[in-house]
């Protein structure tokens, strides 16, 4: 590896911990409306974290996925997110499934084995970013069990989108981001899921005057 | 002038895909005026008629013996997946069959749709030429993929054919069950097709003829044909779906189903089996061959107890099939043997019953459709004595009857005799076992025959002899002219292979000359057939009807020189009753009753005995097919316990389905990194 590459790389690994870090306050989180800003922080990092691979390795469609991210995760999903929670008047607290020092416990065995698993993939890649992977996969992991463990709504979408984010992650730091097309073809998606989510949260609002998941059960058929 | 010339100088392969367009179009045009009857019966059916004729020429083409088998690749499909087509004798012959046969549907069907019955007519019309376009692609498919396209393009259009009638919901389930038949014949082709590429993964025949197999892939690949194809045509067991939805669509539908739709099946059959896998070992024609005449004995024995029309017919569809598929299977025994002759006396019994069953089976069940349109009664037991009121549907449905029944000098008769002469020539089969079984077929084969003539027999008796059961029946009225011009272009088929048998021989010669490189012997005259060897059987279908003729004109004339001026009127010894009433003929049920004891073990029967003391006896029977009760109830129950079993997996709780995908991410990249 070139010398001078070894900064950014270097600033990239400490991004990619902050990500990290964000994932498992996520976790322990208990309020909503932090679990929002700390969405948003994890925008921030992955514009962040793009923004140095543009630079380094001089990917001029790089750029534009930086200020999508920007744009889009930083500012207007958390935006929506809060307004939707403004609207449906839910700022209580929400209690995991599983108390939050298991949960801390089960996700660092989640990272170890998301480490496990990128070892053989990172040797065989040859971008400045490869040891990267394994933290994008734990992102993907915890993020995953966060939706596992609550029970409200709307901290399934959180889950969900932080999900997304991992996901944006890992292309980033194993092949210089996905094509321009599939970028923006994700963050529409992305966009009109939001939506759609939020649709949903005023109809089971109607339905079992609450965003609790464990109303849903009654839908079960038996 | 140029369209002319351009004409002149195109393919016949080319000419044919421009047909099929133009089937396409007819289609589409009926939907500009969906309504409007005048629009979609009188104009586009005969267009698509003539169109259905042009089909039949190109094929007749291709049958002569200096055609060159053409080829082409179409612009169309996926990238890097272009549709293949090739036109040779094989798909020629079944081009000829749809064509002619689909021709006199067509113009039955011109004056049979009518206002109000079920989809718009205009609908109709699309869904009824994309079914013919569709089975013409797949004949004319070189390649799987577009095989399947066309193949389920030709079920999904059927089900809307067979569904015109919807609101009704017998006819919604029997609707149901044909595609549930057709979806897993069609998965059974889809792995055949998987197979068959014998790993090189390119999905032209080419290829696939190229492919060489190993003796336990080509077996697979033969067994999964069998299964597919054998879904499509009815054979036991999996012909539930057919008295199920020939009578639920409308008769020129059933027609098209039962005439055209099956011979596609066998048209695949013998693709698969004789071109791309170069036919096999002995027992798959031993097991075709078995398959065959079982299906073809219970297919007889089901038609005779039936009291609905159209369900007669179709299980007499069913046995006809068998005899079709049972000629196949001694073609691809005698193959195996390197019996050249023999297979191609087979072959050509299969491919002629295949075209006499189309021409006389569309022709009966059309004959169905104008009795149905002028009683709206499907029971045998309130109908008859309408050869008096339908005069013209009587005649032609008389030529089918006795076709079917296979008496000469019709066609029915030709296509038997030669399967017979088939199997009777087997004793030279180098192999004990096989020599002792066959006799066997051609007894079986000999009592279907029977049988068939029974149905028959029963069929029209009930149908049109005797007197009308419902006084409602007098009030029936003759089939409109483009109804008998229908019929009686199908009814002309049939007496015409009949008569010069030869003609259609020369036409499934160049059929044997592709598939087994031989073929059978011609006849010394046009209307001389010998297929074996003159001193040992020959036939000539003219001879015989001079003869016929002959023999009634000279009766004609000695009754009226010998009787003429001593005829004595007197009233007929009536059994003491005062009058005869409709009540006192045979009855369908009735008719039926010494075949129902005989085959007793093959029916399920539900008696209704009325008790002594009843005031209104009624005597009510229910005959159930035992395939029904024994297979596919059970293993609908088993489905059913399986999703039961499943859904435990359904806890509500979305927490607990969300573990599911986690976990299975996890077990995932586990396994797979």
């Amino acid at each position: 590896m070139m010398p001078p590459l070894n900064l950014a790389t270097q600033l990239l690994h400490v991004l990619a911990a902050g990500l990290l870090m964000i994932s498992f306050a996520m976790l322990a989180q208990r309020r909503t409306r932090r679990l929002i800003v700390l969405l948003a922080w994890q925008g921030v990092v992955l514009t962040a974290s793009t923004l140095l691979v543009a630079v380094t390795a001089h990917l001029q469609h790089l750029y534009y996925s930086a200020a999508l991210t920007l744009i889009e995760k930083v500012w207007l999903m958390p935006w929506i997110l809060l307004r939707l929670m403004r609207r449906l008047g839910i700022e209580g607290d929400s209690d995991p499934l599983v108390n939050i020092p298991t949960l801390m416990l089960v996700g660092l065995g989640l990272v170890i084995f998301a480490f496990g698993l990128a070892q053989p993939i990172s040797s065989l890649a040859t971008t400045v970013t490869r040891q990267t992977l394994g933290i994008a996969m734990a992102v993907i992991l915890l993020a995953f069990l966060m939706m596992i463990a609550r029970h409200k709504a709307v901290t399934q979408v959180i889950g969900f989108l932080a999900m997304e984010n991992g996901l944006f992650f890992a292309a980033t730091s194993t092949t210089y981001g996905m094509p321009m097309v599939i970028e923006l073809g994700i963050a529409l998606d992305l966009l009109v899921g939001v939506f759609i989510f939020g649709i949903f949260f005023f109809q089971i609002r109607e339905q079992f005057d609450s965003l609790d998941l464990h109303q849903l059960e009654a839908l079960k058929e038996d | 002038m140029a369209a002319v010339n351009a004409l002149a100088t195109a393919t016949p392969l080319a000419v044919l895909l421009e047909l099929v367009a133009a089937w396409l179009l007819v289609g589409v045009l009926g939907l500009a005026r969906p309504h409007r009857i005048a629009w979609v019966a009188r104009l586009l059916f005969p267009l698509g008629a003539l169109v259905a004729l042009a089909v039949a020429g190109m094929g007749a083409l291709a049958l002569s013996a200096d055609f060159a088998m053409q080829s082409a690749v179409l612009p169309l499909g996926l990238p890097d997946l272009p549709f293949h087509v090739r036109l040779d004798a094989l798909s020629g012959f079944f081009l000829l069959l749809l064509g002619s046969v689909g021709a006199g549907i067509s113009i039955f069907a011109a004056g049979y749709f009518r206002q109000g019955e079920g989809t718009a007519p205009g609908l109709l019309c699309l869904q009824y030429h994309v079914f013919l376009a569709s089975m013409a692609m797949v004949i004319l498919a070189d390649d799987a993929y577009l095989f399947m396209v066309a193949w389920e393009t030709m079920a999904l259009s059927s089900y809307f054919l067979v569904t015109t009638q919807h609101r009704l919901p017998e006819i919604r389930r029997a609707g149901f069950l044909y595609l549930l038949m057709a979806h897993v014949g069609a998965l059974a082709l889809l792995l055949c097709f998987g197979v068959l590429h014998g790993g090189s993964w390119l999905m032209t025949f080419d290829s696939m003829r190229a492919a060489t197999l190993s003796p336990a892939w080509a077996a697979a690949a033969f067994l999964l044909a069998l299964f597919g194809f054998g879904a499509k045509a009815g054979l036991v067991p999996l012909h539930v779906w057919l008295p199920e939805a020939h009578p639920a669509a409308p008769s020129p539908v059933s027609a098209m189903m039962s005439g055209l739709m099956l011979k596609v099946a066998v048209y695949g059959m013998l693709r698969i089996s004789f071109d791309l896998l170069h036919a096999g070992p002995w027992w798959w024609g031993m097991l075709t061959l078995a398959v065959g005449l079982v299906t073809a004995l219970f297919g007889a024995v089901f038609a005779a107890v039936q009291t609905d029309m159209k369900r007669l017919l179709a299980y007499s569809s069913i046995e006809n099939i068998g005899l079709i598929f049972a000629a196949l299977g001694l073609a691809l025994l005698c193959y195996a043997f390197n019996m050249r002759p023999l297979a191609a006396l087979a072959l050509t019994a299969a491919l002629l019953h295949a075209l006499n069953h189309a021409l006389f089976k569309s022709l009966l069940f059309l004959a169905t459709g104008s009795v149905l349109h002028a009683t709206n009664e499907r029971s045998l037991g309130k109908l008859g004595g309408l050869i008096r009121r339908m005069p013209w549907v009587a005649t032609l449905a008389l030529v089918g009857t006795l076709s079917l029944a296979g008496l000469p000098p019709l066609n029915g008769f030709v296509s038997e005799w030669l399967l017979l002469q088939a199997f009777l020539s087997t004793p030279s089969i180098p192999h004990a076992f096989i020599n002792m079984i066959v006799p066997l077929g051609a007894a079986v084969v000999a009592l279907t025959a029977a049988l068939a003539g029974y149905v028959m027999v029963k069929f029209y008796g009930v149908i049109f002899l005797g007197q009308p059961r419902e006084p409602s029946l007098m009030q029936a009225h003759d089939a409109g002219w483009l109804e008998r011009v229908g019929l009686a272009w199908l009814a002309l088929g049939c007496i015409l292979i009949g008569v010069f048998p030869q003609a259609a021989l020369d036409a499934i010669a160049g059929v044997t000359q592709t598939l087994l490189g031989t073929v059978i012997q011609r006849g010394p005259a046009p209307w001389w057939i010998a297929p074996v060897a003159q001193a040992q059987a020959s036939y000539s279908g003219l001879w015989l009807l001079l003869g016929m003729a002959g023999v009634i004109a000279v009766m004609f004339v000695l009754v009226r020189r010998m009787y003429h001026g001593r005829v004595r009127r007197v009233s007929p010894w009536n059994c003491g009753y005062p009058e005869l009433t409709p009540r006192m003929q045979d009855t369908a049920e009735g008719f039926g009753q010494p075949i129902r004891h005989m085959f007793g073990p093959f029916f399920r029967i539900e008696r209704e005995v009325p008790s002594p003391d009843d005031q209104l006896p009624r005597y009510r029977i229910q005959i159930d097919d035992r395939f029904w009760h024994g297979l596919y109830l059970p293993l609908a129950r088993i489905v059913g316990w399986l999703a039961d079993a499943l859904s435990v997996l359904q806890r509500g709780r979305l927490a607990i389905y969300l573990l599911y995908s986690f976990l299975t991410l996890i077990v995932l990249l586990v396994f797979v990194l």
